[in-house]
């Protein structure tokens, strides 16, 4: 299989470009494929957290670019999961220590060795933003139902094209349908209107993200998290698959549906 | 609902749903933000409205401006262009 590269990014930042690029991947590893994730927000590394991997970084992505550690040794392979791994942002470096031409060479190199290949990308639109795009060949942009968000979704799409990144799909996270519902959130429409983008999915706000979080371990290992079970289906579309997309992602509705079924029996 | 929140609802904006306000917002400020234009798409419009109206009048090519304005709730395409005469050719399409 081709390998394809994705960067996940977003412009602003605390949208969940991190949480979205350890439940991808580690839902892609649940599939059976072969999955590496790259933390490219060096100086403030995250993803290492997420994924409860902290404790097992020897070398990091700036040892692997300078020469300091072979590439495979700056991977830290996730036990849980067969074919998960994660290469570490450096935490004491910052975003120069790379440059997008080197940052190509590698991912080129992981493409050998692995299916996908997700780029978790730093905040912002400096030389994180340009380290973490070089080597992708598509480009997620995750935001959430504000103004600010999506109004920063719009700046990071136009750059990407100017890259040559013309595929871009976006992934709406924290969604409240409760909000949606009384007319005080954006819905996805509206934003899919506002960007004029293809949307790879929309995700709940779910407080199982933050307790998933706080134990290092992905919403998508968690069966009943309506946010990890929306990170399954758009990871089978990563792959491929043909899963439909719901405007809410909500299972609540279903749930209702079934309640109001029950009170017309009785 | 009472006359007062009818009539506050028609006039007031607070209670129009705030998804609606931020859909506005949002677009008002995208319309600002996607308007930063390089100079040379500028210099290609340029060249193009010179060539379209070139055909129906004689005007001054160089001291043709053309920009775009932001105003408080829009963007406008504002050009000056000297017209020096017309041409033939548009006193024929006017009188068929």
């Amino acid at each position: 299989m081709k390998s394809r590269v994705i960067v996940i990014t977003s412009g602003k930042g605390g949208v969940g470009k991190t949480t979205t690029t350890a439940n991808l991947g580690t839902a892609l590893a649940m599939m059976g494929k072969r999955v590496v994730m790259i933390d490219t927000d060096i100086g403030l590394r995250n993803l290492d957290v997420v994924m409860g991997l902290e404790n097992r970084i020897v070398f990091d992505i700036v040892d692997a670019v300078n020469g300091h550690c072979k590439l495979k040794q700056a991977l830290i392979k996730d036990k849980r999961f067969e074919g998960l791994y994660l290469l570490p942002a450096a935490q004491t470096k910052d975003k120069t220590a790379v440059s997008p031409h080197q940052m190509k060479n590698m991912v080129n190199e992981l493409r050998k060795e692995f299916d996908f290949i997700l780029v978790d990308c730093p905040a912002g639109i400096e030389q994180g933003f340009k380290n973490a795009i070089a080597g992708a060949d598509k480009a997620v942009v995750v935001a959430t139902p504000e103004v600010s968000s999506v109004r920063d979704a719009d700046r990071i799409i136009g750059l990407l094209e100017a890259a040559g990144l013309t595929q871009t799909k976006l992934i709406i996270n924290r969604i409240r349908s409760k909000m949606v519902k009384r007319g005080d959130m954006m819905d996805t429409g509206d934003i899919i209107d506002i960007l004029a983008i293809d949307l790879l999915g929309v995700v709940p706000e779910d407080e199982a993200i933050v307790v998933s979080t706080n134990r290092g371990e992905p919403a998508v290992m968690e069966n009943m998290s309506r946010a990890g079970a929306a990170y399954r289906r758009i990871a089978r579309r990563l792959n491929g698959e043909d899963v439909p997309i719901y405007s809410l992602e909500d299972p609540e509705n279903i749930m209702d549906k079934f309640k109001k079924i029950l009170k017309l029996a009785r | 609902m009472s006359l007062l929140e009818v009539l506050s609802r028609i006039f007031s904006r607070e209670s129009m749903p705030s998804k609606d306000i931020a859909r506005e917002r949002l677009r008002l400020v995208l319309v600002h933000d996607r308007a930063t234009v390089s100079p040379e798409f500028l210099n290609s419009l340029k060249e193009d409205l010179i060539k379209v109206i070139r055909d129906y009048l004689d005007i001054d090519e160089e001291a043709l401006q053309v920009n775009l304005e932001n105003e408080a709730n829009s963007i406008a395409l504002i050009a000056n262009i000297p017209v020096k005469g017309f041409r033939r050719k548009t006193q024929e399409v006017t009188s068929t």
